[in-house]
Formats: structure tokens, C-alpha cells, sequence
């Protein structure tokens, strides 16, 4: 869609979204410090637009995976600021009852199917979801988000393939911000233009710059529509850049700070605001009310998983294997 | 002698190996300019070069097996895993390549290679980052399997690793990088030889056996033991779990005539019940109770503070096992 198509509120709410994952991820950072989320924590402040474009062109009925880095993606998904801070928290609230963390966010219900931590490995299971789909003849397709590190693994190519092959309704959506951890894509690809790869598997590709969100949006829903007709999947090269370290703590010492600069110029955020006043259609009022709202709905999460109860210690087992296994159990 | 940490040794013994013999070199994620993602490989770069310090994209499968052709070929890889829990991606080039190069070659073509990385729980990095993987790599014959617990043992059993001329899996703990302890100068040049379990501390009341995170736990139980049960347990770490110094646990057994096995990894099989199975063989008419077992609880590990402490090998389940194998 172009911005008269999604209109003034439409934009709004996709300003809001991606204001609410930074904020959201603001607050996490924090939380770290004070040690009240542990484990690993990786943030996707800069990349807001891509989760936000890419989920608001879909259907409840798709499927959707991620990686480690995916409380973005969780967020506009709709799993809920709250089960996901609980999440973290490691609460019986969190949308994966306190087992996951923020690598693990998982809600069968908004079918989001992780938070996935082996980089690479959650690309056959997306190929795996479309093939359900396909041959139960629903009219979903699988987005599946992963990062440019990710396609030196082995199971890329395979999952690129076979997808193709059989003709199955994936997107693939490579968040490229030309950094796997500290190695610059210079340094881990011998052909760094990601989307080149693809077209070896016949599957149409694209760059798109991922720091629009209108643009990311129309690119998504127009690779959403080939799928779900059965033209086979789709993938897109989404240019982007991460503005903190790879997770909680590193060095940087593989990027400079003049090149960080460079790109928070280009903030998805700050690009976007700035398309909607020159529109008329964002006046600082409209803009603090934005803030606002999202800040009090980041609180209102951090008090939901404070004040959810600890998993209960006789829970430990309980969910290692699902109790009732059978042919008329599909997903959820 | 000088303390340094787990983390020093680990890197002396490959920096000083590196120095002694130009066809060991080191490969993995982030080994090179971001100088290891838990700062093992620090200053390797700057001083060997990038010919032998090499970062390699995310690729587990490509570069564990390119290590395997390597050595067939006359080098001496070091291949580290950033952490154990992506090996599983390299599974078949290190059990169906590495493992099997030399009876596959008639014995002509030996894998001088080391995996290596950290291995086990660390804090709260959940399900897919918190595997013990000593069960798996323990199981495949062809392969050596090595968990030092300290420093020194690191530093010595990593040396004789590299000079090694079989593939050895080296399982450093996740949570042991800041330990400090006793190292032999570097003039000292100690090798230490697989097979030789260390008895870490004497006694006859009870014989624990423990590698890895466990045995720092282990070493805090014994002391409480001492303290409010006047039991003295005499502690072994196999250092090696494959080949297994079976007979420096037996030994220990025949004196105290109790034993209790504490691991990280999960209770079903593994070293852990190897060692059980032939203590209980070697030694049955020396028992005089049940061999206990405290492992990690048999779950997928939960993020959740209060779930993972509980899933943990601990003290209090260390003292338990002790008292039901001495009847106290
Ligand atoms: C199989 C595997 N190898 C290594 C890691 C450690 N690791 C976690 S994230 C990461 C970098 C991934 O980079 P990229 O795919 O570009 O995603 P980004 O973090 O940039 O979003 C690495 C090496 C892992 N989790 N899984
Ligand atoms: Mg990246």
C-alpha cells in the first residue's frame, strides 16, 4: 500500500507499533541492568519498520517464525506487551510460560511459532508449516524472518529449495543489517547482494529498503499474494542496521561510530514521523499522545509481570511431552 | 607456579601449541577480530595472522568438516564451537568424518583436530543453549572425550589434545571461563595425559565422582559433609571421560565402599551411568549401598530462574545422595 492508501490511520497505528517496540525494547535493556531479565537479550531497536510493515500485510491465519531477536515481530504480531514482558521475567504470565525468555516468545494462538536461538534452524520448520498448509488446502502462507548470518548456513540452502521445488507458500524474509555478531557481511558472504541467492532456486527476490515501512508493507503484501495464489514462495532482502550491540554487551569493535551515525540518520522512526508531518498529518500534540499511549502500555506490561506469580516447582515436567497425541491433533 | 583463569589457560595451551607447531591453527565464529565470544582466543589474531586465526561465517556443518579434510591432509585444526550447543549442526561431519577417518583408512589417515568450546548451562540462556553434550559425543568410538574442571587441567589436558593424533571433543565449562587456580609456568610445558582421573580430595567415608560445573559443587558439599557429619568423601574427577580412568575409581570405591556419580548432563545413559555400570561390575563385593546418581532433572531446560535452579545439580541434592549411600 502507498500512505493515501493506508490513510491517516492506518499510518498511526503503524507509527504507534513501531514505537512501541522501541520503547518496549528501551525498557527491556533496562530491566537487564537490574538483572530482572537474564539470559541472553538481543534488541531490534532500528529495525522496527520490518517487523512492524511485514506483520501489518498479513492475515491472523499465517504463520509466522522468527529468531532470538524477536520481540519486534512478537509485538506486532499481538502476542502482547505483557505475556511478552512475563516472558522475560520468566513469570507463569509469559506467553511461553516463563520457559522460553526473550529468545523463546512462542503463542500457538496468534500462530507464532518462536523465538528461535539456532540460527538457521527454524527455516525447515517454516517450510514445514507451508507444506501443512498446503496439503490441509489453507490458504496461509509462513513468513519467516532471519538474519544475514543465517544464509551461510547449510540448512538455508536446503530450505530454499525444497520450498521451491514444491511450490509452498513461504516468505522469506532476510533481515539483512550487514552484521552476523561481530562478522560484517563483507566478511561472511561471497556474494553479499542476498537476494541473488534465491534466484539460483528460481524463487523471485528483491532488495527493499527496510528502514520504510511503507515500503517494506507494499513489498510484503505484494510477495504475500503470489504465495497465497500458489506462485510458490517469495523472499526479500530487507536492508536494515541494528543500533546496539549484537546482544546485551559487546564492544563494537567491528563497526564504527561514524557508520552508526550514518544509518540513525536513516531511523525507521524518525523517517516515518517526518513523511507524516510533512503530510499534515502529525502535529506535536498528536505526537506526544502516540508517546504517551505507548509508554503507558510498556508500564503496564513491566506491572503484569511483576505482579504474575512464579511457575509453580511441581510444573517442572509438565509440558516436556503434550498429554494426548493423535491423528486429529493438528495445530493450533 | 601462578593463578590464572580457566579462560587464560584454555588460551595459553593453544597459544603455545600454535608456537610450537605452525600446522595447528584455529577456526570458528568470531575467533579472530571480535576475539572470541568469551574472550578465549584474545590476542590470537594480532599474533598469528589471519592464515592461522580464522573467522568463519555461520556455518558449523562447512567449517567443523573442512577442519576434518584439513587434518586428514597434514594440519592440525583447532575448530571451536562458539558454544557446544551448535555442534549438533556439525553432528555428521564430526561422527561420520572425524570419527571415522582412521579405521575407514585402514589406519593410514589419522584427524588430528580439536573441537572445542564451552559446554553445559550457563545462566538462564534456556532449552536451546544449555546442553551438557558429553552423552552424545561420549558414545562414538573413534573419538576422545576430555571436560577439565580447573585451570591447570585445562591448560594441560588441552595441550595434549592438539598433539593428539586422534579427534578429541575438549568440552570446556560455559560457567567456568572465570575460575582462577594453580598453573605451572609456562617454561613447564605440563602436558596432562588422558586417562588419568585426579583425586581432588582424600577420604574414606564416600567416594564422589564429578567433572565440569558439578564438581565445584561437589567440593561444596564435601566440605558441609565434613562439617556436620564428620564424613570425609574423597573426590575424583576423570578429567577425561573418554578414555575413562576407570581404575582410580574403582580404587577409591574399594576404600570407601560408597559411591555417588554428580553430573550436569541429563540422567538417561551418558557417562554418568557408564561410570555407575562399571563401578558396580569392578567393584560389587567392595559396596555397601547402591550406587547414587545426581544429574541434572530430565527436562529441556526452563528459562525461569526458580525452574532452572531447581533442574541444576546442587549441594543439598549432593549431601542427600551422600547420606542415602552412608546410611546417615
Ligand atoms: C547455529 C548457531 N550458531 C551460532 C549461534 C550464535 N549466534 C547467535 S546470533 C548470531 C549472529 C546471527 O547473525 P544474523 O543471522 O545476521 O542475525 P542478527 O543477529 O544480525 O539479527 C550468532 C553467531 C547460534 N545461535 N546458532
Ligand atoms: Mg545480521
Amino acid at each position: 500500500m502507498s500512505l493515501d492508501d493506508l490513510g491517516r490511520d492506518g499510518a498511526h497505528a503503524l507509527l504507534r507499533e513501531m514505537l512501541l517496540i522501541r520503547r518496549f525494547e528501551e525498557k527491556c535493556a533496562e530491566l537487564y541492568t537490574q538483572q530482572k531479565i537474564r539470559g541472553f537479550l538481543h534488541l531490534y531497536i532500528g529495525e522496527e519498520a520490518i517487523a512492524v510493515g511485514a506483520l501489518s500485510a498479513l492475515t491472523a491465519d499465517d504463520n509466522v517464525l522468527s529468531t532470538y531477536r524477536e520481540h519486534g515481530h512478537a509485538l506486532a504480531r499481538g502476542l502482547g506487551a505483557g505475556p511478552i514482558m512475563a516472558e522475560m521475567y520468566g513469570k507463569a504470565g509469559g506467553c511461553a510460560l516463563g520457559r522460553g525468555g526473550s529468545m523463546h516468545l512462542f503463542d500457538a494462538s496468534r500462530r507464532f511459532y518462536g523465538g528461535n536461538a539456532i540460527v538457521g534452524g527454524h527455516l525447515p520448520l517454516a517450510v514445514g508449516l507451508a507444506l501443512a498448509d498446503k496439503m490441509l488446502g489453507r490458504k496461509a502462507v509462513t513468513a519467516c524472518f532471519f538474519g544475514d548470518g543465517a544464509t551461510a548456513e547449510g540448512v538455508f540452502h536446503e530450505s530454499l529449495n525444497l520450498a521451491a521445488l514444491w511450490k509452498l507458500p513461504v516468505l522469506f524474509l532476510c533481515e539483512n543489517n550487514l552484521y552476523a555478531m561481530g562478522t560484517a557481511i563483507e566478511l561472511h558472504a561471497a556474494d553479499t547482494e542476498i537476494s541473488r541467492r534465491p534466484r539460483a532456486f528460481g524463487i523471485p527476490a528483491e532488495r527493499v529498503d527496510g528502514m520504510d515501512v511503507v515500503a517494506v508493507e507494499r513489498a510484503v503484501r505484494y510477495a504475500a499474494e503470489a504465495a497465497r495464489e500458489g506462485e510458490g514462495p517469495r523472499f526479500l532482502e530487507l536492508m536494515t542496521y541494528r543500533f546496539r550491540a549484537h546482544s546485551m554487551y559487546d564492544a563494537e569493535l567491528y563497526r564504527s561510530k561514524a557508520e552508526v551515525q550514518r544509518w540513525k540518520e536513516r531511523d525507521p522512526i524518525q523517517l516515518f514521523e517526518r513523511a507524516l508531518r510533512e503530510r499534515g498529518w502529525l502535529d506535536d500534540d498528536a505526537r506526544a499522545r502516540v508517546e504517551n499511549d505507548v509508554l503507558g502500555e510498556v508500564e503496564a506490561a513491566v506491572r503484569f509481570a511483576e505482579e504474575s506469580p512464579w511457575e509453580a516447582l511441581e510444573d517442572l515436567e509438565k509440558h516436556v511431552y503434550v498429554r494426548r497425541v493423535g491423528a486429529d491433533e493438528g495445530g493450533a | 607456579m601462578r593463578e590464572i583463569r580457566y579462560r587464560e589457560a584454555v588460551r595459553e595451551a593453544m597459544l603455545e601449541e600454535m608456537e610450537r607447531d605452525e600446522r595447528v591453527f584455529l577456526m570458528g565464529e568470531e575467533v579472530g577480530h571480535y576475539q572470541g565470544a568469551y574472550k578465549v582466543s584474545e590476542g590470537l589474531l594480532a599474533r598469528f595472522g589471519e592464515k592461522r586465526v580464522i573467522d568463519t561465517p555461520i556455518a558449523e556443518a562447512g567449517f567443523a568438516g573442512i577442519g576434518v579434510g584439513a587434518a586428514m591432509t597434514g594440519l592440525r585444526p583447532i575448530i571451536e564451537f562458539m558454544t557446544w550447543n551448535f555442534s549438533f549442526v556439525a553432528f555428521d561431519q564430526i561422527i561420520s568424518n572425524a570419527a571415522k577417518a582412521s579405521q575407514m583408512s585402514g589406519g593410514r589417515v589419522p584427524c588430528p583436530i580439536v573441537f572445542r568450546g564451552p559446554n553445559g548451562a550457563a545462566k538462564q540462556v534456556a532449552s536451546q543453549h544449555s546442553h551438557s553434550v558429553d552423552p552424545f559425543y561420549t558414545n562414538i568410538p573413534g573419538l576422545w572425550v576430555v571436560m577439565p574442571s580447573t585451570p591447570r587441567d585445562a591448560k594441560g589436558l588441552l595441550k595434549t589434545a592438539i598433539r593428539e593424533d586422534n579427534p578429541v571433543i575438549f568440552l570446556e565449562g560455559e560457567t567456568l571461563y572465570n575460575v582462577k587456580g594453580e598453573v605451572p609456568d609456562v617454561e613447564a610445558d605440563e602436558a596432562i595425559p588422558f586417562g588419568k582421573a585426579r583425586v581432588a580430595r582424600e577420604g574414606d567415608g564416600c567416594t564422589i565422582v564429578a567433572w565440569g560445573a558439578p564438581y565445584y559443587v561437589v567440593l561444596d558439599a564435601a566440605e558441609r559433609l565434613r562439617q556436620e557429619h564428620g564424613l570425609e568423601c574423597e573426590v575424583v574427577d576423570p578429567r577425561t571421560l573418554r578414555p575413562l580412568d576407570i581404575e582410580t575409581i574403582v580404587e577409591s570405591v574399594k576404600k570407601t565402599h560408597r559411591c555417588v556419580v554428580v553430573h550436569e548432563h541429563w540422567p538417561y545413559g551418558g557417562p554418568g551411568a557408564e561410570i555407575v555400570d562399571q563401578v558396580q561390575r569392578e567393584a560389587f563385593d567392595w559396596l555397601d549401598a547402591p550406587i547414587e546418581r545426581v544429574a541434572a532433572l530430565d527436562v529441556p531446560m526452563p528459562y525461569a530462574s526458580n525452574l532452572e535452579t531447581l533442574v541444576l545439580p546442587n549441594v543439598d541434592r549432593v549431601i542427600e545422595a551422600v547420606k542415602r549411600a552412608a546410611y546417615l
